[in-house]
C-alpha cells in the first residue's frame, strides 16, 4: 500500500515537473536543523535572484529560469534523495551548501556529467581543473581562507608570527578539518604554533573547549564554524572575556545571525568574507521585480546580510555561467554538458558585475580547463556592534600560492590515482 | 475469504514446525521473493534504488540485528549507531587493503570485525541490565565515534577525515561507486537481506534463539533450569553485531558511497533503529522490516506528497512531516504497544475467520 502511495506520489510529482524548456536549478537548501540559521538567508538570495531574472529579463537569454528546491536538512542522506528526484528534471548545476553533501555527490555528478559548484566550501582540491572535470569552487576555497587569515594576521604583527600560538577551532566533520593541512604547513613557513580544538555536531556544548581555550591563551583563535556552532562560540569567547579583536571565523562564521545573539559582548568579532557587502542597486531591483510581487523566497526579510548577498552571488555566478555557455553553443536551451562549459569559460569582471547591479561583489577572476578554483581572495570584516554592521577592514587579500598550489595538486594527484582518472587539459 | 485452510493438512513435524505453516502465506512469501528478485530489478530507477528501496533493504538489516539483541535477547542497546561505524570503516579499510579480494567477502569479514567489537562491548551485560545496559552500550557510541574521528589510520589520513567506497565489481558488474547501476545496487542490497533474514529466522526458531528468549524472560528462571547467562548473552551480541555490521559496511560502500562518522553514524542513527525496532515489533523479524519501511518509506512519501504534490514550502513541509511521523508513533504505540507485526498478528487471525468469525 505504501509503495503505491508513494508511486502514485511520485507520478505527481512527475507530472508537476516543469516543461523541459526551462533551464532547471536545483536548490538542496536546508530551512530546518541545526545548520538552518544560514541556510535559510542563502537559500533565500540564492532563489530571489533567479526570480528576477525571470522577472526583470525575462528568463536567461529568453529561457525562463526553473528554481527547484529541496529540503535536505544538512543530511546526506537526504542530499542522495534531492540528488535522485531532481537530476532526472534536467538539473543544469549542484550546489548543496555542505561539504558532506558535496564529498558524496562529486563521483556521482562525475558520473552522470552535471556540475557541481562549491563556492568556498567542498572539496578544496577541486580547483584543479585537469582532474575534476565536473567540479568548481571558484572563486575561492578552504585553503585559500586559511592562508588569508594568517596573511592578516601577518600583516598585523608587521610581518612575523613566530613564537605566536593559534588555535584553531572547528567544527568536527570534513568541513571543519579540511583547513588543517594548510594551517600546518603555514605555521612550518611562519613559526607560530598550532593548536586544533574539535567541536562535535551540532555544537551547542563547548564549555571544555572554551576552558581549553582559557587555559592555554593562545594570541589568535580561528574559527571554521556552522550553524549553531558559531553563536556559541562567540558567546562562549564572551564568557571567557577572550579578546574578540584575536577572533577570526571563516566565511561561514560571519554572518548577522552569528554574532547578534552575544549583544554587545561580540564586538569586534572578526571574520573572513570573499564577497562584500553592501546596499548594491540589484537589491532595488529584487524588491520592485521579486517582493513587491509577492515572489520572494522565504519571509523576505534577509536581503543584503551577509549569507543572503552570497546566495545572490552564487545565483548570479550559475546565470553568468548560462548566458556564457548559451554564447558558446549558440542555443538558449543548454544542457548541464553545455553548462560545464559555461562555467569553465566564466570571466567575472569590474564591469560585468557593475552591469550586473552589483559593483565590487566579489573579485575579478576567470575560469579556466585547468584552474577551477578562481583567484582565492578573501577580506577580513569585523563586527560592529552598536551599529549592527559588517565593516570590511581590508581590500580583497591574496593567499599563499606557494603554499597551496602544492598541496592542491598534492590531493588531487591522490584522488586521479585512486580513481583512475586521465588527466585533462593537455 | 482470503485464508482457504480447508485441505492444509500436516502430515509430519518438519512441516508442522515450518516458518510458514500456512500455504497462502507460504506462496505469498515466494511471491514476494520473485517480485524482489524478477520484477523490481529490471524497473527499478536511481530515484527508486538510490532514496527508497537501498535504504529500506539496509536499515532492515540492521533492525533484525537490533531486534536479535532487544527484542530476543532482552539486552537494551544504544550503540547500534556506533557498530555499524565499526562495520563501515573496517569494510573501508579491507577494500582499500586488499583491492583484489572481492567486496561480498569484505563486507562479510566487517560483520565478523563488528561481531568481535559488539562482544568486547558486550561483556558489561553479564554484570548490568536494563537501563544501565543502555547507558554502557551508549558510552560505547560515543567511543566509537570519537575513536574513527581521532586516529588518522581509519580514514587512510585523508585529509576531510571522510572515507569514500573506490569501484569494486561482483562478477565484473559494479556494485559500489559511482558507476554503479539501480539494479545492482539494489540486487547486492536484496541478496544480503534474503540470506540474513532467512538466517535470522531460523536461528531465532532454534536452541540458540529459545536461550536468548529465556534470558529476555527472566534470566534467573533461565540460569536455574540450564541456559547459560555468558553464552547466551555474548551470542546474542555477537550475532547482532555482525548484523549491524554488514549493514553499516553496505550503507557506506553500497549506498552512499562517503560517509564521515559523526554525521553518518551517530546517536540519531541509534534511536532512528531502535525506533524501527520498536515500531515494528520487538522480537519479530517481520517487525523489523515492518519498522524500517515505516520510518524509511514514510518521510519520502509525505515530502513527494506535501512538496511535490501540493506544492507546500520546502521547509513547511520538513516541519509537518516530523510532527506527522511522530503523531503516528504514538497512535500506534497506544493503539498497538507490540508494534506493527502485532498488528499484522491480529489482523491475520481476524482475516483467517473471516467472514465467519465465532
Amino acid at each position: 500500500m505504501k509503495l503505491k502511495l508513494a508511486s502514485a506520489a511520485l507520478g505527481a510529482l512527475v507530472a508537476a515537473s516543469p516543461a523541459l524548456a526551462d533551464l532547471v536549478f536545483p536548490d538542496l537548501s536546508y530551512r530546518t536543523g541545526a545548520y538552518a540559521a544560514g541556510g535559510i538567508p542563502f537559500s533565500d538570495g540564492y532563489q530571489d535572484y533567479f526570480a528576477l531574472v525571470n522577472e526583470r529579463d525575462g528568463g536567461i537569454g529568453g529561457v525562463k529560469a526553473k528554481v527547484m528546491e529541496c529540503e535536505t536538512g544538512y543530511n546526506t542522506e537526504k542530499g542522495v534523495e534531492c540528488y535522485e528526484a531532481t537530476k532526472g528534471e534536467g538539473a543544469l548545476i549542484y550546489q548543496p551548501l555542505s561539504t558532506g553533501i558535496t564529498y558524496q555527490l562529486i563521483p556521482k555528478v562525475s558520473a552522470d556529467q552535471i556540475p557541481l559548484h562549491t563556492m568556498g566550501y567542498g572539496r578544496t582540491s577541486a580547483a584543479n581543473g585537469k582532474v575534476f572535470e565536473w567540479v568548481f569552487n571558484y572563486p575561492a576555497n578552504y585553503w585559500d581562507a586559511a592562508s588569508v587569515a594568517i596573511k592578516y594576521l601577518l600583516d598585523e604583527n608587521g610581518g612575523d608570527l613566530s613564537g605566536k600560538t593559534i588555535t584553531l577551532l572547528y567544527h568536527n566533520s570534513a568541513y571543519g578539518k579540511e583547513p588543517i593541512r594548510t594551517l600546518e604547513e603555514l605555521s612550518k613557513k611562519h613559526g607560530y604554533t598550532l593548536n586544533t580544538i574539535p567541536v562535535d555536531h551540532p555544537g551547542q556544548e563547548q564549555k571544555s573547549q572554551w576552558l581549553q581555550i582559557r587555559r592555554e591563551r593562545p594570541d589568535y583563535v580561528i574559527m571554521w564554524g556552522w550553524g549553531v556552532m558559531n553563536q556559541v562560540a562567540i558567546q562562549e569567547a564572551a564568557n571567557i572575556r577572550f579578546p574578540m579583536e584575536n577572533f577570526i571565523g571563516n566565511w561561514w562564521a560571519g554572518a548577522e545571525h552569528d554574532v547578534t545573539p552575544a549583544g554587545a559582548a561580540a564586538d569586534g568579532y572578526k571574520s573572513l568574507n570573499m564577497n562584500r557587502i553592501a546596499d548594491y542597486p540589484v537589491f532595488a531591483d529584487i524588491k520592485t521585480h521579486v517582493h513587491d510581487k509577492g515572489l520572494a523566497a522565504g519571509d523576505g526579510s534577509n536581503v543584503g546580510k551577509v549569507l543572503y548577498t552570497r546566495g545572490m552571488y552564487a545565483a548570479m555566478l550559475a546565470v553568468e555561467a548560462a548566458k556564457t555557455a548559451q554564447e558558446i553553443h549558440g542555443t538558449p536551451d543548454i544542457t548541464a554538458a553545455m553548462m560545464r562549459d559555461g562555467m569553465e569559460a566564466l570571466v567575472m569582471d569590474a564591469a560585468k558585475m557593475e552591469a550586473l547591479g552589483a559593483p565590487g561583489i566579489g573579485p575579478e577572476f576567470g575560469v579556466s580547463c585547468t584552474d577551477h578554483g578562481g583567484s582565492g581572495m578573501g577580506i577580513v570584516q569585523q563586527w560592529n556592534a552598536s551599529e549592527g554592521k559588517w565593516v570590511a577592514l581590508t581590500d580583497y587579500i591574496m593567499p599563499d600560492d606557494a603554499i597551496i598550489a602544492p598541496l592542491v595538486e598534492e590531493d588531487s594527484m591522490a584522488y586521479a590515482s585512486e580513481n583512475n582518472l586521465s588527466l585533462r587539459c593537455e | 475469504m482470503f485464508y482457504r485452510e480447508a485441505g492444509d493438512f500436516k502430515t509430519s513435524y518438519s512441516e508442522d514446525s515450518q516458518t510458514f505453516p500456512i500455504r497462502f502465506d507460504r506462496y505469498r512469501y515466494y511471491a514476494v521473493l520473485v517480485v524482489a528478485f524478477a520484477v523490481i530489478p529490471f524497473v527499478v530507477d536511481d530515484y527508486w534504488a538510490n532514496a527508497i528501496l537501498v535504504p529500506f533493504l539496509i536499515y532492515s538489516i540492521a533492525a533484525i540485528g537490533l531486534n536479535i539483541l532487544t527484542g530476543y535477547c532482552g539486552q537494551v542497546s544504544l550503540g547500534t549507531g556506533g557498530f555499524m561505524a565499526v562495520g563501515a570503516y573496517a569494510c573501508y579499510k579491507l577494500m582499500t587493503a586488499f583491492p583484489d579480494v572481492s567486496i561480498v567477502l569484505h563486507v562479510i569479514a566487517a560483520g565478523f570485525i563488528t561481531a568481535g567489537v559488539g562482544v568486547l562491548f558486550g561483556l558489561p551485560s553479564l554484570r548490568i541490565k536494563g537501563f544501565y545496559l543502555a547507558v554502557a552500550t551508549l558510552a560505547a557510541q560515543f567511543f566509537l565515534v570519537w575513536l574513527f574521528n581521532k586516529v588518522p589510520w581509519f580514514y587512510n589520513y585523508s585529509a576531510s577525515g571522510q572515507i569514500s567506497a573506490p569501484e569494486r565489481t561482483v562478477l565484473g558488474i559494479a556494485v559500489t561507486g559511482p558507476e554503479t547501476t539501480a539494479w545492482a545496487k539494489y540486487l547486492i542490497c536484496l541478496l544480503f537481506v534474503v540470506v540474513l533474514a532467512w538466517a535470522a529466522r531460523n536461528l531465532t526458531r532454534g536452541t540458540i534463539g529459545r536461550s536468548w528468549m529465556a534470558i529476555r524472560d527472566m534470566d534467573i528462571a533461565a540460569e536455574i533450569i540450564g541456559v547459560n547467562p555468558l553464552k547466551a548473552k555474548l551470542t546474542a551480541f555477537a550475532v547482532s553485531s555482525f548484523y549491524i555490521g554488514i549493514a553499516g559496511a553496505l550503507f557506506f560502500a553500497v549506498y552512499l558511497g562517503a560517509v564521515e562518522v559523526g554525521e553518518a553514524f551517530g546517536i540519531q542513527k541509534s534511536f532512528l533503529i531502535l525506533f524501527m525496532v520498536i515500531i515494528g515489533g520487538l522480537g519479530s523479524i517481520f517487525g523489523s522490516f515492518a519498522g524500517a519501511a515505516f520510518l524509511v518509506l514514510l518521510p519520502v512519501l509525505l515530502k513527494n506528497v506535501l512538496v511535490g504534490g501540493m506544492g507546500w514550502p520546502t521547509d513547511l513541509a520538513a516541519h509537518i512531516e516530523l510532527m506527522i511521523v511522530g503523531a503516528l508513533i504514538i497512535v500506534f504505540l497506544i493503539a498497538e504497544p507490540h508494534g506493527l507485526a502485532q498488528l499484522w498478528r491480529i489482523g491475520k487471525e481476524k482475516l483467517r475467520l473471516w467472514p465467519f468469525p465465532h
